[in-house]
């Protein structure tokens, strides 16, 4: 059984104790504990269930590599499924569930899957569930769904709160083990600005529980010096909990701070995404122990090597009593070594024949048994390990004795962590001496000026022992500081060395091992890929490891194959005869390990979602019931809806007070851009389809823009100010494009043309005046002349009203008498104010844009985005009247001339009047005899826009219909959703007041 | 995410303050041209691999169009100038020389 010893754990203070649940079980542990060790000091081996065979599983790492220990954490607006319990610290009070089981971890029924094994091979969901089709969606899918899966999906909405960094700096080191603090020590001293992260709660890396010495120092306290000399440097910034998770192009690095996982109850946020743009990374992201690939691998209780000796030095936690130790290089040596040292019985399986260096003969000085040119036939046990068949390594698994032990820590050797090398295009190569892809110098990640910008350090890049770490990582910070011009102070490190025998690549136990063997030895320990699995693929024709990849699932869980990959693609290369660099690797991708998608958002949620523009009488809409919509990124009321309407009723009510006496828009969204210049009615005449240079001074033109391609962009009123001086307005949501479009013209075509362009927007407030007793008003109110003789149609003037200084436009956009009159905006509302005041006896109420688009359409005039989408020329809209003819060139100009444009089969603009009176559903199709290629109803028209007219009490509708100006009268019919149709009769788009009268009083 | 400076206002500016604006360099066609020439002018563009001249607008910063040769394989950038100009200045066709002898892009080399 695992258990905590009396003695030992440099992580932990035993004086502070935490107690936490697991499946509801009160357990304790102490300060400095992971989940994990905390779980082992309390002997709960098994952790969870396997994705697809639901067999049990142990706690196999220490570290970020973790494959099984994923847990559910927390309750309601904390919960969080698929935490790793190696990188949990432990808090008093953490609440934690196993997954993947059910109804419970000690008996799970899914475990049934285990003993169809057999049946269920890679690909087996392919092969099997494809017939009968119908099957997949109601009977297969669902069954899956429920027997695979991992964490539970969260149900409440995330309590805690999440932010951004952004960092610029010289260096950035990833890893504050023995290489990265030596890296970022040279960086330091060297005067540049430097960001030091570390993933775990420490620094030090593995150096603190494998030990050697630096500089005569032990490690341990060389890095204790060291992490306090960087701390003092005011030029370095150093940041545990913190994890490199992406290098991305130019020097772009993502990083991804825990500050308050560990201590939920603190005040700050729980996740903060650092935004980092460093001129160099030294990636000294260490290396990760292999798994060895031998029969029942996956039994609770085998474990990595290393992570048998984390828990044993680090936490004080034994695995077992009785330890087999398997092997085939030596660096697992150490764990035999510190197992013997604490009192547990450990016995030594080497795959080697000739055994290990200076580590081997320790081990047999302290009388450690050691099988040279032996393996593991097989695991025995089945929650948790019983005993181990010994077998030659040589051969195919003929059992030479049993070992009865709780445990088995395993090594395979060690492969280096180059995925941040990797993210942004470092190439590998491989390493036939030590079995391990490393960086390939030549082939780094290029920069801005296309250098290469990444350096890995230590073992990272290959240099595995502690002294080779401590020079590569000396000679990387070296090359780096050189590479960003400053200087290199101090001499380097010294490191204590000792003397090892290679490894011998193993990615077999034993070497022969008979298919009833392959068929137990796990590779993907957290998506169920045995060796077999892999083979199998390859016999059946999967070459490429990124096929292989996709069909087993081989390294597609939630730890991206960290522990499995190296050792899938060499079995793969085994079985397809190639060498394992021509099998390649799969890709790298960022992040590194999972990142919480709360801390992706960061505030932007809720109202920080986007910036929401509101107009100076926003709030007065809010307190009076305005029904919002947005309209780009402004709030527009939609329609004011007052006691015991519903909002459609609103809207039918305002249209008719609007036409019968007096309504008042918010119309200050609308988009006003200044231009003005020596050129800038030859400019506008450019941007514009009609003339706009010859508009005398104080009148108003309705004006059409085009796309360089032809297509209607934008529409709106142009007023002349003065001789150089024009004022445009836009749309509500296309101000800012096309202020942007005339300025990509203004700088990139014509720049020696003598134009600026200003976007005043939201310097002014703009209120439209509607109704038959719009004049009235204004007259009450006083302060100018807007008679129809003075101020007639398509005219503007400046001047005051009710002592407002104002400039009056009279236009309409709704066919009454209309004047359109903009304020300064700290003035809007009080004139708004003031106008609804005056405007009481005259029957004033406000409107929203429901109301105004329904105006609009009963007098047939277009609105971008409804009657176009893009693909609209003028002409489909019978705006023709628009286009100058006097003109030699204006954007769209040339495009109008292609054949397809000019074809006299695009459809064209109608009215539609239902027969029924109803209302057409928007966007309907109006279909025509026969079917099409794919055997679909032809069509020939479609709606744009449709409302019920309160005016006319009908339903009315605009379309695009073909040849549709010369059919009127004639009836279409418009397929519903619910199957029924609706017949309507082509009309002219104009359905009230055809003559502009009203408008024009 | 790229890194380009805006010749303008001398920023070293981050993807997301900018918005890219597709080929630099291109002739205008308008009325009178043929149908070719306009098609051209429209649709056809480089997509090269390799040395390539694009648009970008400080759009989140000084609100300028710029123009920056850069490498679309390896996203190294060769420099970036002001979009008031009708082909890239030498220092910038010498920068490129220096990196990709023999380069050619378009009609320019």
């Amino acid at each position: 059984m695992s258990t905590r010893l009396a003695e030992g754990g440099i992580y932990l203070d035993r004086s502070e104790k935490r107690t936490f649940t697991f499946n509801g079980k009160r357990l304790s542990g102490f300060a400095g504990d992971t989940l994990a060790s905390a779980l082992l000091a309390n002997d709960q081996m098994l952790v969870g269930r396997s994705f697809k065979y639901h067999r049990p599983r142990g706690i196999v790492a220490s570290g970020a590599e973790e494959p099984n220990g994923l847990v559910n954490m927390g309750k309601f607006g904390t919960f969080e499924p698929n935490q790793r319990v190696t990188t949990t610290e432990l808090f008093d009070g953490l609440q934690a569930e196993s997954q993947n089981h059910w109804p419970s971890l000690e008996f799970d029924v899914g475990a049934i899957n285990a003993k169809l094994s057999k049946f269920l091979p890679a690909g087996f969901y392919y092969k099997m569930f494809i017939h009968p089709r119908s099957f997949w969606k109601h009977v297969y899918e669902p069954f899956i769904r429920k027997s695979a899966g991992l964490g539970k999906a969260p149900k409440s909405r995330d309590e805690d709160t999440y932010e951004h960094f952004h960092m610029h700096v010289d260096v950035l080191v990833v890893g504050a083990g023995v290489a990265g603090l030596t890296s970022a020590l040279v960086a330091g001293r060297a005067g540049l600005r430097v960001l030091l992260v570390e993933q775990t709660s420490r620094c030090g890396g593995r150096a603190l529980i494998d030990g050697g010495q630096i500089d005569g120092l032990d490690v341990a306290d060389w890095v204790g010096q060291t992490w306090g000399e960087l701390n003092a440097m005011p030029n370095v910034t150093v940041r545990t909990r913190t994890m490199g998770a992406g290098v991305y192009d130019h020097g772009y690095v993502i990083c991804y701070e825990r500050p308050g996982d560990h201590q939920p109850d603190a005040d700050g946020p729980r996740h903060r995404l650092w935004n980092v743009r460093a001129h160099q990374v030294i990636t000294a992201t260490g290396a990760i122990e292999r798994p060895l690939s031998f029969a029942g691998n996956d039994i609770p209780g085998v474990m990595l090597a290393s992570a048998v000796r984390d828990y044993l030095t680090g936490f004080g936690v034994s695995v077992g009593d009785r330890v087999v130790v398997a092997t085939n290089n030596d660096d697992a040596y150490r764990t035999a070594i510190t197992l013997h040292k604490a009192g547990l019985v450990v016995t030594v399986l080497d795959a080697r024949p000739e055994g290990a260096g200076d580590a081997g003969l320790r081990a047999d000085e302290l009388g450690i048994p050691v099988h040279k040119g032996r393996g593991i036939a097989k695991v025995h046990g089945g929650k948790r390990v019983t005993s181990v068949d010994v077998c030659s390594q040589a051969g195919e698994g003929a059992v030479l004795e049993s070992i009865e032990c709780d445990a088995v820590a395993m090594s395979g050797g060690w492969s280096p962590v180059v995925h941040l090398w990797s993210h942004c295009g470092g190439k590998l190569n491989w390493d036939e001496e030590h079995a391990m892809f490393r960086p390939d110098p030549a082939r780094p990640p290029l920069g801005a000026n296309g250098e290469g910008f990444v350096v890995p350090a230590g073992a990272a890049n290959g240099a595995l022992l502690h002294h080779d770490v401590v020079h590569d990582a000396w000679a990387a910070a070296c090359t780096t500081v050189d590479t960003l011009g400053a200087k290199v102070s101090g001499k380097a490190p010294e490191p204590s060395d000792e003397s090892t025998k290679p490894m011998t690549p193993v990615w077999m136990m034993p070497q022969g091992a008979k298919r009833v063997l392959r068929e137990k030895a796990w590779l993907d320990y957290q998506n169920d890929v045995k060796v077999s699995d892999v083979q199998l693929a390859a016999r059946e024709g999967y070459e490429s490891v990124e096929h292989t990849k996709r069909y087993t699932t081989l390294g597609m869980a939630t730890d991206q194959g960290k522990l499995s990959n190296i050792n899938g693609l060499a079995t793969l290369s085994g079985e397809l005869n190639k060498p394992i660099p021509e099998v390649g690797t799969t890709t790298f991708r960022p992040p590194y390990t999972p990142i919480s998608l709360a801390s992706i958002t960061g505030v932007a949620k809720g109202d920080l979602f986007q910036p929401v523009r509101k107009t100076p009488m926003h709030d007065w809409h809010v307190a009076h019931d305005a029904d919002f919509e947005p309209v780009g990124q402004w709030r527009r009321p939609y329609a004011f809806v007052r006691d015991g309407e519903s909002v459609h009723d609103a809207v039918m009510r305002e249209v008719k007070n609007t036409r019968q006496a007096l309504g008042l828009l918010d119309a200050s969204t609308l988009g006003k851009l200044i231009v003005k210049g020596p050129d800038a009615g030859k400019f506008l005449d450019m941007m514009y389809t009609n003339m706009m240079s010859t508009l005398p001074i104080g009148k108003c033109r309705y004006g059409l823009m085009c796309s360089e391609n032809g297509f209607l962009s934008d529409d709106g009123v142009v007023a002349r100010i003065s001789e150089d001086e024009w004022l445009c307005h836009t749309t509500t949501g296309g101000a800012d494009r096309i202020h942007a479009h005339m300025e990509d013209w203004l700088q990139c075509e014509w720049w020696d043309w003598k134009v600026y362009v200003t976007n005043v927007t939201e310097q002014y407030a703009q209120v439209a005046v509607v109704g038959p007793n719009a004049r009235k008003v204004l007259e009450k109110l006083g302060g100018m002349d807007v008679s129809k003789e003075t101020l007639p149609f398509m005219q503007w003037a400046d001047g005051e009203i009710g002592g407002f200084k104002v400039r009056v436009y009279r236009i309409s956009f709704s066919g009454e008498l209309s004047y359109e009159i903009a304020v300064d905006a700290g003035h809007g509302l009080a004139f708004w104010e003031a106008l609804l005041e005056a405007g009481e006896e005259f029957g004033v109420m406000p409107y929203g844009t429901e109301c105004l688009h329904i105006m609009r359409a009963e007098k047939g005039f277009i609105m971008i985005g409804d009657e176009t989408d893009g693909t609209i020329i003028p002409q489909d809209l019978n705006l023709n009247w628009a286009l100058s003819k006097k003109k030699d060139d204006y954007l769209g100009k040339r495009a109008h001339e292609r054949e397809f444009m000019a074809d006299p089969n695009r459809w064209k603009l109608v009215g539609l009047e239902t027969l029924d009176g109803s209302v057409i559903p928007d966007g309907a199709y109006a279909v025509a005899e026969g079917d099409n290629a794919n055997g679909q109803r032809n069509t020939e028209g479609r709606v744009t826009s449709t409302y019920h007219s309160p005016t006319l009490d009908r339903g009315i509708a605009m379309g695009l219909v073909l040849h549709g100006p010369k059919r009127m009268g004639e009836i279409l019919t418009f397929p519903k959703v619910d199957g029924g149709e609706v017949k309507a009769k082509i009309v002219d788009p104009v359905f009230y007041d055809k003559d502009g009268e009203k408008q024009n009083v | 995410m790229l890194t380009l400076q805006c010749p303008y206002c001398g920023v070293d500016a981050d993807e997301t303050e900018l918005s890219p604006g597709g080929e630099a360099h291109l002739k205008r066609f308008g009325p009178g041209s043929t149908d070719e020439e306009f098609e051209d002018y429209l649709f056809a563009r480089q997509n090269p691999k390799g040395v390539h001249f694009e648009r970008w607008r400080h759009a989140y910063g000084c609100g300028k169009w710029f123009l920056a040769a850069r490498c679309t394989m390896t996203l190294e950038v060769f420099g970036t100038y002001s979009a008031q100009t009708t082909e890239p200045p030498q220092t910038i066709k010498d920068a490129i020389t220096a990196k990709r002898p023999g380069w050619t892009w378009g009609t320019l080399s």
